[in-house]
């Protein structure tokens, strides 16, 4: 008999609403460890959300959520979920790499502090180290001899890759991404698309809200897809995205081709 | 062809102007020289005077401590108007509101007879007559920091929100804790936006020390009116202190320039004061 194995990601009927608006209705899924998953769905479906309640970037309004077995943002305490202060919480992201749409490299530090910075600052890392991990993530994302230049001076795609090493540098066991191509001028989508490939075949576990419909086919072993805040259908990349079951993903499907 | 010249248009309108101006200026100051009424020996006299070089002491005093304390107090300040604790932000909001609406001369004045209604401080252990411990130059420095504090944190909330979002959320994301994701992060970009007007505050403040001599707070003004009030030279005494006035905002302007100028050209990194301090902070890290 085989151990059960603890899922990198377990969503457990995680809701979310704004004010009134109700973003997130109920998302139950899971994620395994070495898996690639990616977000599908029309805009406003609430899966940029779903990815930031995964670090509790966002809070949400009921349900649970671990990572690799441990409950993210709160204590489980009795029959109640008692909200982690910021510093619990920045222990737990530590492990959580994230990818943002626009980036958010940090404008004040150049390239080779934006990626050594955290590892010595959260992790007790020697700064020799750090830099030395650092040059070698570089050349992994194809920029090395960059070192000093500053965000400002870097494309979209160049910032992307940077992006990508800082979250890295930490050594997470999950990477987020949250739309890492869409703010990118088209002819630099490939060279971020590529970084992630490469992340993938390494064995990372990804979740990847994304558009690159081909992308997905070619990278993701599952796909999920979700709309108006619930998941509407998932399973394997190839067969969701070829022969959707589900009308609204079909509509979706046809209007991105 | 020899080659024409060319000549700009005149603009009649403007030297006309520029005539009666001159002409105005002139008069006014052939009317200050030539005045019998003005003992101009007094200037080199007293521009060196003891009583005057202790009030420009004290008066760079009162800028640098105000302004000190007022960028500590307003940074508290703007970071709970940015909090999440409703009392924190209305507490802050409730202090901008009283502490801009009032005038400063009146808050000076305020602070000067406050033992008219606390005229003792009892701290337990001892008992102190208010009078003693709120002099003159504590009333003073209060009021000015205090009032400043409440400008201050209005330019510092401006400076803070200038900064994205997104690079609050990319630390988070990176596991700072809010402490560092603010010192390191948000507020050295912050900084950039911040020192300018800082710097307008500074040379503002240098003039509005002034208004502490209405409790004899022995600032500059004050003792040049102490002497005035003993040989009556008025105009010539404020002439005294208008020349250090413009002197020491010409230099605090100067500095603000230079400031200003290596600000811009690393645009995107943090001031080296900023700098060194986080170093410091580092190796005292690590040591521990």
């Amino acid at each position: 008999m085989s151990m059960p194995v603890t899922p990198m990601v377990e969503a457990i009927d995680v809701r979310k609403s704004f004010g009134l608006l109700d973003v997130l209705k109920g998302i139950t899924l899971s994620i395994q460890k070495g898996e690639v998953v990616c977000l599908l769905g029309p805009s406003g479906s609430g899966k940029s959300t779903f990815l930031r309640c995964v670090n509790h970037l966002e809070r949400m309004t009921s349900g649970k959520l671990l990572v690799d077995g441990e409950l993210i943002g709160y204590h489980q305490r009795a029959d109640a979920l008692y909200e982690m202060s910021g510093s619990e919480l920045a222990v737990q992201r530590r492990d959580i790499g994230m990818v943002f749409q626009r980036f958010n490299l940090f404008a004040n530090h150049n390239v080779l502090e934006n990626i050594s910075l955290a590892p010595i600052l959260n992790r007790g890392v020697a700064r020799k180290e750090a830099e030395a991990d650092a040059r070698r993530l570089l050349q992994m994302v194809d920029l090395e001899g960059r070192e000093t230049a500053y965000p400002h001076q870097l494309s979209g795609g160049q910032q992307q890759r940077v992006a990508i090493a800082r979250a890295l540098a930490m050594k997470p066991k999950l990477m987020l991404f949250d739309e890492p191509t869409s703010a990118l001028d088209p002819e630099l989508v490939g060279e971020v698309l590529s970084v992630m490939r490469k992340l993938a075949q390494d064995g990372m576990t990804m979740l990847v809200v994304t558009h690159e419909l081909s992308f997905a086919r070619e990278v993701a072993d599952r796909v999920i897809f979700m709309d108006q805040g619930v998941v509407v259908e998932e399973g394997p990349a190839r067969s969701v995205i070829d022969t959707p079951q589900h009308e609204r993903t079909q509509t979706f499907l046809r209007r991105m081709h | 062809m020899s080659e024409q010249k060319i000549i700009p248009a005149r603009n009649p309108g403007q030297v006309a102007i520029a005539i009666v101006l001159l002409f105005g200026v002139g008069l006014l100051i052939y009317l200050v020289i030539s005045s019998p009424f003005i003992t101009w020996a007094a200037i080199p006299q007293f521009i060196l005077d003891e009583t005057v070089v202790d009030g420009i002491k004290l008066t760079i005093l009162f800028t640098v401590l105000a302004m000190v304390i007022s960028i500590v107090a307003g940074a508290l300040l703007a970071m709970m108007r940015l909090a999440s604790n409703p009392v924190l932000v209305n507490f802050a909001g409730l202090y901008i509101w009283f502490f801009r609406g009032t005038p400063l001369l009146v808050q000076i004045i305020f602070w000067f007879n406050i033992q008219l209604f606390i005229p003792s401080i009892n701290l337990g252990f001892v008992v102190l007559d208010t009078n003693s411990v709120v002099t003159a130059f504590v009333a003073a420095l209060l009021a000015l920091s205090l009032n400043e504090a409440a400008y201050m944190a209005e330019i510092m909330r401006g400076g803070l929100m200038a900064v994205d979002s997104g690079q609050g959320e990319a630390a988070k994301a990176l596991g700072y804790t809010p402490v560092q994701a603010m010192l390191r992060i948000i507020f050295p970009q912050a900084l950039r936006v911040i020192i300018p007007p800082i710097g307008n505050q500074t040379i503002s403040m240098l003039k509005t020390t002034s208004l502490v001599s209405v409790v004899a707070a022995q600032d500059l003004l004050t003792r040049v009116q102490n002497i005035y009030a003993r040989n009556f030279l008025i105009i010539e005494l404020l002439i005294v202190a208008s020349i250090w006035y413009l002197l020491m905002t010409t230099v605090a302007s100067g500095l603000q320039y230079l400031i200003e100028r290596r600000l811009g050209r690393a645009t995107y990194e943090a001031p080296a004061v900023w700098r060194a301090a986080m170093r410091i902070l580092r190796s005292e890290g690590s040591k521990g």
